[in-house]
């Protein structure tokens, strides 16, 4: 199963970034672990400085926006 | 109910790639150009008609009468809003186009091993043009540290991101004229290139909490992304959604207030407590300042009209500065990776640095 990380401390942007992925993932049919990094160490742990960040089997796809449902789709190729 | 499902994604899908295609047939550079160009005319035909615009809703709709407060005030909102909301359109789309060309990752590479003072110039002026959410500020000193920038470099870059941005500057010269815009753009860079310099003087490296100076970062790669103009027009156009949707109402609450004390509030009513006279305003703004949380959407319209009753331009700018630049709840997260005695230096320095702006400002103006 995939893991699937969504960083960012709990702004809108970072919701909203989750919103994407949980959704696209519905699109898309995969299964797949979702979890929500909002503590700044765990954050910095991932080598990730600007959020909202998304990781996916600990590649960081994204970092600093919130993706495209276009863009989400295409990583859970 | 399973085939179904089945049904639906397939179509779901199909609708997509249609579309993807649809659009790469149809969008080409040149056609957006020239959206972009008429665009641009047209808000230019819109924008020189704003005047006349204000004096037909307040005196021909309306019928107030002319000079009364009354009718000052609601001339003065059907004109400012209006003329605010324009500017801050135009501008955020450029600025939203113009920082797809910067990321905080390439900032960073500039930043890092950079020597201190041309590390604080260049950090400040990039402070502007990278974006980043304000929430991730403490991921970005992280980030920032752990590469290598001096801690005084991260600062300069830190004071001036929330507080010379586009919002404020566009507001600055759509209600106080393109001199005070100006003004502000350069003392609010001067302060944070200042500021830092003088925390790099301060050698206070060990007062960073101490998991973050332990902190060995995997230098995993963000993946670079070569962008086409298309999609530096959609960043353009994102920007637009994203600030514009969300600061309009306290332009709009803003002006309200503004439009409020310039009809009612009696010429000169300010002079006694913010005027050039009092020298312990420009303290006071800084003081009251700090608590306040507010963006500098809000507070322009408030200070336009201010100055316009007597209020000291220098007095007005610190109290700006200190609302948007020194905020309690940037302060409570930066306390997670600041220890408190530099976070007490912090805001002895960059509130030492407004306060300096704002009798600057009453002396020379």
């Amino acid at each position: 199963m995939i893991n699937i990380k969504v960083l960012g401390p709990g702004c809108s942007k970072c919701i909203e970034t989750e919103k994407i992925v949980k959704n696209a993932l519905k699109e898309a049919g995969v299964d797949a672990s979702v979890e929500k990094v909002s503590d700044f160490q765990e954050i910095a742990k991932h080598g990730v400085f600007s959020t909202p960040a998304v990781v996916i089997d600990g590649e960081i796809k994204c970092a600093g926006k919130v993706p495209g449902r276009k863009v989400a789709l295409d990583w859970l190729k | 109910m399973e085939p179904m499902k089945n049904i639906s994604c397939a179509c779901t899908a199909c609708e997509i790639q249609h579309k993807a295609a649809r659009r790469q047939q149809t969008v080409h550079p040149p056609f957006i150009w020239a959206v972009i160009v008429l665009s641009v005319l047209l808000w230019i035909l819109i924008y020189r008609q704003l005047n006349p615009f204000a004096d037909f809703v307040t005196y021909t709709i309306l019928k107030l009468p002319i000079k009364s407060p009354m009718g000052e005030s609601v001339r003065f909102f059907f004109y400012d809003t209006p003329k605010v909301m324009m500017l801050l359109t135009l501008i955020v789309y450029g600025v939203g186009v113009l920082r797809s060309f910067f990321t905080p990752e390439h900032t960073r590479k500039i930043l890092a091993g950079k020597r201190e003072s041309v590390g604080n110039i260049l950090a400040a002026t990039l402070g502007i043009a990278t974006p980043f959410c304000s929430c991730s500020a403490v991921p970005l000193f992280i980030g920032f540290v752990t590469a290598g920038v001096p801690l005084g470099v991260t600062f300069s870059f830190l004071i001036a991101a929330p507080m010379v941005n586009e919002v404020a500057l566009v507001l600055l010269y759509g209600l106080l004229g393109w001199k005070v815009a100006i003004l502000y753009l350069i003392t609010g860079l001067l302060i944070a290139i200042i500021a830092g310099w003088t925390f790099g003087r301060l050698k206070l490296e060990n007062h960073i909490e101490d998991w973050v100076r332990e902190m060995r970062i995997n230098t995993s790669e963000v993946p670079d992304e070569r962008l086409t103009w298309t999609e530096r027009f959609d960043h353009g156009k994102a920007a637009v959604k994203d600030i514009v949707g969300k600061v309009w109402i306290y332009v709009v609450a803003g002006i309200a207030v503004g439009a409020c004390i310039h009809g009612y509030v009696p010429e000169g009513f300010m002079t006694s407590i913010m005027g050039k006279g009092a020298w312990w305003s420009v303290p006071a703004a800084v003081v009251i300042g700090i608590p306040m949380y507010s963006n500098a959407a809000g507070i322009v319209p408030v200070i336009h009209a201010l100055l316009g009753k007597g209020a000291a331009l220098g007095t007005v700018l610190a109290f700006m500065m200190s609302v948007i630049a020194l905020s309690l709840p940037e302060i409570i997260i930066l306390r997670k990776v600041l220890k408190p005695r530099l976070i007490g230096t912090f805001i002895a320095v960059v509130g030492s640095g407004i306060l300096f702006v704002g009798y600057l400002f009453n002396i020379i103006i």
